[in-house]
């Protein structure tokens, strides 16, 4: 039965983006922001991957990184059979159509000055051979796919709503049938009653395209709703990989779990009964970050060894990876 | 946008009705009298004869509005004769010069020219200059080119055009001999020889005024294309696999040139009226020439006619401005 097993989509090993800082008077390189240190995940085809974390941990740099969108520092990233950071930039145009990214803020990720069709049409002249009348229908196909109405096809993206700009950057992203979809924060600009709306659009379309999610997103209960599997990062590392369900019953990195405490309860009687987990201080700077765990200086469980020894993120369970000394104790 | 164009041109008719008030009792309150040409010998009686002759002994509120009535009713009327061969003027009374006693808008229409064919193509040349420099500067920021820009800018920017006006003249008209030191006005271009002699004389005064118009324009290039390469949306069309070309030229450059064209389209006056100071150094016989020289004797037709005509001027290529920005921006609109 092992073979049933669908094969990854997309691999990443040992990703590092640092941004470099420049300072003083000639501008020399002083050091670096190490917005992602070392991260490591495999998504599978038709799996959705939830990337969650607290501002500024490095979530939306995964997400940019794999998609080349900025250069990596050092790492690797198969996607769909290509290593992506070592294709030419010709080769990685010709590779974005199977990739593709929904972006954050609906409202600047749209050129204010191009038409909702022109937007949708764009990547379809780029790369495709249709002819005109083609690619218009396939504009409506897509508006229909993400429940936009086809008369709104010629107006400017300012006229919409910040619900139907999601729509709009979703049906961009679709128009050439990617198969692996980077969303990052997606519903994080949207109403709560949008948010709904546009996440059950994506779990639509994943059904019927068989799309592969990297869902980027700081709403807990959100990821909770879509994801198969869930990664925690905290100070660009990941701390916890794990099933959906396993994690939220019983998290198993002391971050993920007090990540986890956080998330309301809509049942009031066990609201009440919810443990918060408060951690104390700030997040370290990524220029600098500490020796030993990453988590080190906030984590409640903290041991000697963990200010000491950088844990490698190894299967502590069947299907999940964690980055703790508390879960695997390590010899010496 | 017809509607607000005609509301503009309305709310237009007022401003500027104050402007030309405001500029005649300016030019009038100025010391100085237009018989200060003429020599002491000349009896009082005699001076104040000339003074009733050009009609400057009337009280000024009449004078002003003579001057409105010549400048709106009589001078159109003129001008239709001269285009239709109609007789509309019928010899009425048109706005004179009290120095060279010709027509004012005569007087114009001989200077313009000079000043549009050096002012203008320094204006152009520097707009063709600016723009891909402050594009590629804005793309490749903090590059050696940027840099090399930037201090371009500064200099063409900080620089007065006196300064740089004399510099050129000693260095390529004196020292190296290549180009005249003085604009012949009346120099027609009828053959190659003289085209040649056309180009060689516009060279250095164009050169100045293109530097430093390109200075300007290339700045505010550069910063907006700056503004607009951070933007999600350009990230958004790198994402979709654009060329690195459609990414800047398509989605960048729509949307930072709308603060460029504004820049250039107020600076069109200034194309009219004439780089004053430039004019003076390379003796180019235009209007910011014989608005000077009018100046300096007191005659106020010619100085309220040719400042009236520069005020004029900046409220329209204002309207220009802003009908532009909606054209071009689709989320503005004027209605």
């Amino acid at each position: 039965m092992l073979d049933a097993e669908p094969k990854p989509l997309v691999q990443v090993r040992n990703l590092k983006m640092y941004f470099p800082i420049h300072s003083g008077l000639m501008r020399r390189h002083s050091g670096d922001v190490k917005a992602v240190d070392d991260v490591s995940f495999e998504i599978r085809q038709g799996e959705t991957l939830g990337l969650v974390g607290e501002s500024g941990c490095g979530k939306s740099t995964v997400g940019r990184a794999i998609l080349r969108l900025y250069e990596p520092t050092a790492g690797s990233v198969v996607i769909d059979g290509d290593e992506v950071p070592a294709l030419s930039a010709e080769a990685l145009r010709k590779k974005r159509p199977v990739m593709q990214m929904v972006f954050q803020d609906p409202q600047a990720s749209l050129n204010p000055r191009m038409t909702v069709a022109d937007i949708i049409r764009e990547p379809l002249d780029e790369h495709t051979t249709l002819s005109r009348d083609e690619k218009l229908a396939r504009v409506y196909e897509l508006m229909d796919q993400v429940g936009l109405n086809r008369a709104f096809a010629n107006r400017y993206p300012y006229a919409f709503s910040g619900g139907q700009r999601q729509r709009i950057g979703i049906a961009r992203a679709l128009a050439l049938n990617p198969k692996f979809i980077v969303c990052d924060e997606p519903i994080a600009a949207l109403d709560v009653s949008i948010q709904a709306q546009v996440v059950n659009l994506l779990e639509d379309l994943q059904e019927r395209l068989g799309l592969t999610y990297l869902f980027i997103s700081h709403d807990l209960s959100m990821v909770r709703h879509i994801a198969d599997r869930v990664a925690v990062m905290y100070l660009g590392q990941i701390a916890e990989i794990s099933p959906r369900d396993a994690l939220y019953a019983r998290p198993l990195h002391p971050y993920a779990e007090a990540l986890l405490s956080a998330v309301p309860e809509p049942d009031p009687s066990r609201e009440g009964a919810r443990q918060r987990i408060i951690l104390r201080g700030d997040v370290p700077s990524p220029a600098n970050p500490p020796r030993g765990c990453n988590f080190c200086t906030r984590c409640p469980k903290v041991m000697p060894i963990c200010r000491e020894v950088e844990p490698r993120l190894i299967e502590a369970e069947p299907g999940r990876q964690v980055a703790c000394h508390l879960v695997n104790p390590s010899p010496g | 946008m017809l509607t607000f164009t005609l509301r503009r041109l309305l709310t237009a008719i007022p401003t500027l009705l104050l402007i030309s008030l405001v500029i005649f009792l300016l030019v009038d309150f100025a010391p100085g009298s237009p018989m200060s040409d003429i020599p002491l010998t000349v009896p009082p009686e005699v001076r104040q004869k000339m003074m009733a002759a050009l009609g400057a002994d009337q009280p000024v509120m009449v004078r002003y509005l003579l001057w409105l009535k010549q400048f709106f009713i009589v001078e159109p009327q003129y001008a239709l004769d001269a285009a239709f061969g109609t007789n509309f003027a019928d010899g009425a009374q048109r706005i004179i010069s009290w120095q060279s006693k010709v027509p004012v808008f005569q007087l114009i229409g001989e200077r313009l020219p000079q000043t549009l064919t050096v002012v203008g193509t320094a204006y152009l040349i520097g707009i063709l200059v600016a723009l891909p420099i402050g594009i590629y500067s804005a793309y490749r920021q903090y590059s050696w080119f940027d840099q090399a820009g930037t201090f371009f800018a500064m200099a063409g920017f900080s620089v007065p055009t006196f300064f740089t006006g004399n510099v050129l003249i000693l260095i390529f008209a004196i020292k190296l001999g290549w180009f005249p030191t003085i604009y012949d006005t009346n120099l027609s271009v009828m053959d190659w020889d003289s085209f040649v002699k056309m180009i060689k004389q516009m060279a250095l005064p164009v050169t100045v005024l293109a530097l430093f118009n390109a200075a300007e324009i290339s700045r505010y290039t550069r910063s907006s294309v700056l503004e607009n390469l951070n933007q999600d949306y350009v990230r958004t069309a790198r994402a979709k696999g654009m060329t690195e070309r459609t990414v800047l030229l398509k989605h960048v450059m729509r949307n930072s040139l709308i603060p460029v064209v504004t820049v250039i389209a107020l600076g069109m006056p200034t194309v009219f009226g004439g780089a004053i100071v430039t004019e003076q150094i390379f003796k180019i016989n235009g209007i910011g020439a014989a608005l000077i020289g009018a100046i300096h004797v007191s005659d106020l037709p010619t100085v309220q006619t040719i400042t009236f005509i520069f005020a004029v001027l900046i409220v329209v290529f204002n309207l220009i401005a802003d009908i532009l920005y909606g054209i071009l921006d689709p989320r503005i609109r004027y209605d």
